[in-house]
């Protein structure tokens, strides 16, 4: 009868055994999280990976409870988003959570991506990890813009139109493509039902991506601040109970500043146009995506000229796409044998350049390319900008990565996480070493 | 859990778990409180409970004659009955299977006011049209399962246990009534 | 690290993210080159802001008596008016003002009948077209949302109220039976100026003048847009102090638990 149920070693009462015996979750989660080898030396950066679970689920839990109510046909989604803030039970609340749980979802997002950024954590044995990592932005991206749709007002319809017109830029089978997408002419009631049955879908997807996003984190163990390796189990400590009061702290202060904005500038985030009804009459004076769209928004208007046979709207396209693809390949542009930019400092101040140009091309994206950057200065508008955030991001991936690998000089690193964090942030300590791994 | 040092002294230890379980109980009440909103929202939004009541206009309605009116997504069924029909319903049999009397379910007895659901399973009984079955006293017939209702919408003969149900009404004046 | 340390990667950290919320979020300051709205002081400003309600009462006069001729305003039910203060009876008298198409009745017709509470606003025309029609090709649009629809906000509906000017400055050449108004992107409006003085009379004696008019009709407008709001900062202000206080008592939780590997 049970003569062939492993016996649970879990700890706990005979319920848990139980179930143990039978599927060994709390075994699973004693191991991967009661005992789980973290590194010692975490700092607040880390928390973002928590933090990004805990925003998905709420939205998620949010979007679940948003579509009871939401009606996806274009004479009724408007009206049916109303109604919710206006005649549902805390219908106000389940929607600014989710809108603004968008906005946050990024914020965290890009905090994360830029932390790996810094610290080398999509290098060797990472690589794969950081790869789910860039799909599950790319699935994210998807998702936003369905879900942005869905209310139906003049920036949701026209920001549609725009970005599904971008695909006419494929050569031979764009127009079909496009067609394809809208189920009709234009973009339409087709366009908006299918958009909800994929915007419901794809945060399942996410989901699943997510897991193997963790499976792969607990094959190689985290990376660190000081990008070193664990070199004993003095360099760790079990995520439970120290990383796991430490997430809840760091997330206690995440959510106290989300309940800020959304209890007290729900539309901070928000475009004002979008309280407008969508009218296929009649084009908005500026047609902008939500903030985080902005950076990419920059690079596709950037490309307004001819490159050989490849007209400016596919070269933007290309483009476009390119500056997220860029990034699955990052471990491999990255030729330095240092992860940390603690120990790189030339890496470090292109780190920072990074930041500030992603920060340009976000506030460029958000202004019409021709208009002045400074009121009475005609020779510099926003496209001229443009065009230097976009050059400067691809050569920091394509040029500047690769050779600072080869010719930069790197600090020394310290021998181990232990004797760092016991000199207190004095991490020149041991002798000079250039190679991830000590002997 | 991670070791710990042995204490000699019993303070910190308590003072440290009154923490966790202070904590842990602060943020298991914030976990319910967040989780209220979701489940209250499933509960009909004001523009549903707008129309949770209904003004129905009663002069067009003729001596004899029987209107179904909608409320709350339901039939509501308004027969004016005649002076026959009024003194056959002050009738109580004993051997009622869900004894009333026809006093206790109408405001006026000249207008009888019932929900058009049948209490057995939920169809909608016959008897509105003067060409429809009206069942054996001349009320109402369920063609479901065959349960037959008087004119005082009282079960007779059949599988459903109770009277058809009186909705909350009011006359607001003596040709309009207000139900719910 | 030190706690030098820490402060600074903090500061520095918190300058990007103003800089790039300042810089980059915020979209929207006045549309295209209309001037921008004069910000005004709102008693439903701030974390414990509440409604005027006696303003938009005075509010609702001016939208029923001047604006439900062109502007509809359909997101709003006469039921909703209860929330401003109206009792039952004045709500159903507002109510019984506007006429409803119902139907169809038993003889398959459609018929009129006075508006209930639980209808919403009727519309002053059936459709855009019929709007148009009535206006020069101008569309008046429907007001419910425009005090969120419009960079500058509720600000900027009494802006534009209160910002007619009767001719044009030097060198403006205005289109026909176009109006000038500073704050209108494009700077013309084809809605001719809406409000005189004592365009209404209000019942309480407030005098009516062209401000008194467009700061109700801006509290009535901000209403209508979020009638949310009073319950939202409510609900708010205990949510943050609650996080703020869970906050405390994790950041306790967390130097415990820590305290021993330190």
């Amino acid at each position: 009868m049970s003569s062939n149920i492993k016996q649970s070693e879990s700890s706990g009462g005979g319920l848990v055994k139980w179930i143990d015996s039978r599927l060994p979750v709390f075994t699973y989660l004693q191991k991967e999280y009661g005992e789980f080898p973290a590194p010692r030396n975490f700092n607040y950066w880390w928390n973002f990976g928590a933090i990004l679970t805990f925003m998905l689920v709420l939205m998620i839990f949010t979007g679940v409870f948003l579509a009871m109510q939401y009606t996806p046909h274009v004479d009724m989604a408007f009206d049916s988003v109303e109604r919710i803030m206006r005649d549902v039970n805390y219908g106000w609340l389940l929607r600014y959570l989710h809108s603004n749980g968008g906005t946050f979802f990024f914020i965290a997002v890009y905090i994360h991506i830029f932390r790996g950024l810094y610290y080398g954590s999509y290098k060797n044995p990472r690589e794969l990890l950081w790869m789910f990592g860039v799909t599950i932005l790319l699935l994210m991206m998807a998702t936003a813009f369905m879900g942005y749709v869905l209310p139906w007002g003049q920036m949701s319809f026209w920001g549609a139109t725009v970005i599904t017109n971008l695909f006419s830029a494929v050569p031979l089978v764009g127009d079909a493509i496009v067609t394809w997408l809208w189920g009709g002419f234009a973009v339409d009631n087709s366009t908006l039902n299918r958009f909800f049955s994929l915007h419901f879908l794809l945060p399942f997807v996410i989901l699943g991506v997510v897991v193997l996003h963790v499976i792969a984190l607990h094959v190689t163990g985290s990376n660190n601040p000081l990008g070193i390796d664990p070199k004993g189990p003095q360099d760790t400590i079990p995520f439970h109970p120290y990383y796991t009061a430490k997430d809840a702290f760091g997330l206690a202060v995440w959510i106290t500043a989300f309940a800020a904005v959304v209890f007290f500038a729900p539309n901070f985030f928000g475009e004002p146009e979008n309280y407008i009804k969508a009218n296929p009459m009649q084009t908005p004076a500026e047609i902008v995506p939500e903030w985080y769209f902005l950076p990419y928004y920059a690079i596709l208007r950037s490309i307004d000229f001819n490159l050989w046979f490849i007209d400016a709207k596919l070269g933007g396209v290309i483009a476009m796409f390119g500056s997220i693809l860029v990034l699955f390949v990052v471990p491999w542009l990255d030729t330095s044998k240092v992860r940390s930019a603690r120990f790189r400092p030339l890496y470090k101040w292109f780190f920072w350049i990074l930041l500030l140009d992603c920060i340009l091309l976000g506030y460029v994206g958000g202004h019409p390319p021709n208009e002045q950057v400074f009121k009475g200065v005609s020779w510099l508008e926003f496209i001229d900008l443009g065009h230097i955030g976009t050059a400067w991001y691809f050569f920091h991936f394509l040029i500047l990565l690769p050779l600072l690998g080869r010719f930069e000089k790197t600090k020394p690193l310290p021998t181990s996480i232990t004797e760092s964090v016991l000199n207190s942030g004095d991490t020149s300590s041991g002798r000079p070493i250039n190679s991830v791994e000590e002997a | 859990m991670a070791d710990h040092v042995n204490d000699t002294d019993e303070k910190p230890e308590s003072r440290r778990d009154f923490l966790y379980l202070t904590t842990g109980g602060v943020a298991a009440v914030g976990g319910a409180l967040a989780l209220w909103p979701f489940i209250y929202s499933m509960n009909p939004s004001a523009d549903v409970l707008a129309l949770a009541s209904t003004e129905v206009d009663l002069s067009p309605v003729e001596v004899g004659q029987s209107i179904t009116v909608m409320w709350r997504g339901k039939p509501v069924f308004i027969r004016r009955r005649t002076e026959d029909e009024i003194k056959l319903a002050s009738e109580t049999p004993s051997d009622l299977p869900d004894p009333q009397k026809d006093s206790d379910r109408v405001v006026n007895p000249e207008w009888l006011v019932v929900v058009g659901v049948c209490t057995h399973l939920g169809c909608v009984p016959l008897g509105q049209g003067s060409t429809e079955p009206r069942g054996e006293w001349n009320g109402w017939f369920c063609p479901c399962h065959g349960s037959h209702y008087d004119i005082s919408g009282r079960i007779r003969k059949g599988p459903a246990p109770d009277n058809l149900m009186v909705p909350e009404y009011k006359f607001l004046d003596e040709s309009t009534i207000k139900i719910g | 690290m030190n706690i030098g340390k820490k402060f600074a990667n903090f500061t520095g950290v918190l300058v990007i993210y103003i800089v790039t919320i300042l810089f980059v979020v915020p979209q929207a300051f006045a549309a295209g080159d209309a001037k921008k709205p004069e910000s005004q002081d709102w008693e439903f400003q701030g974390v414990f802001g509440k409604f005027d309600k006696p303003s938009i009462k005075r509010g609702l006069q001016v939208y029923v008596e001047v604006c439900s001729s062109c502007h509809s305003l359909d997101q709003v039910a006469y039921r909703n008016l209860l929330d401003i203060g109206l009792t039952v009876d004045e709500a159903k008298a507002v109510a019984e003002e506007f006429e409803v198409t119902d139907g169809p009745d038993g003889e398959g017709e459609m018929f009129e009948r006075p508006a209930r509470l639980s209808d919403k606003f009727v519309a002053p025309f059936s459709n855009e077209n019929a709007a148009r029609a009535a206006n020069n090709g101008a569309y008046p649009p429907d007001l419910s949302l425009i005090a969120k629809a419009h960079p500058g906000g509720v600000d900027y509906v009494y802006s534009l109220l209160t910002g007619f000017k009767d001719e044009a400055p030097e060198g403006v050449e205005m289109g026909e039976d176009m109006s000038y108004n500073p704050y209108f992107p494009g700077k013309q409006i084809s809605m001719a100026q809406p409000l005189y003085d004592d365009s209404v009379e209000y019942p309480d004696g407030t005098p009516a003048t062209v401000a008194q008019m467009s700061w109700d009709m801006a509290n009535f407008l901000h209403w209508t847009a979020e009638p949310e709001m009073e319950q939202r900062k409510s609900m708010g202000w205990k949510v943050v102090l609650f996080l703020l206080v869970l906050t405390a008592l994790l950041y306790a939780v967390k130097r415990q638990t820590w305290a021993k590997l330190h």
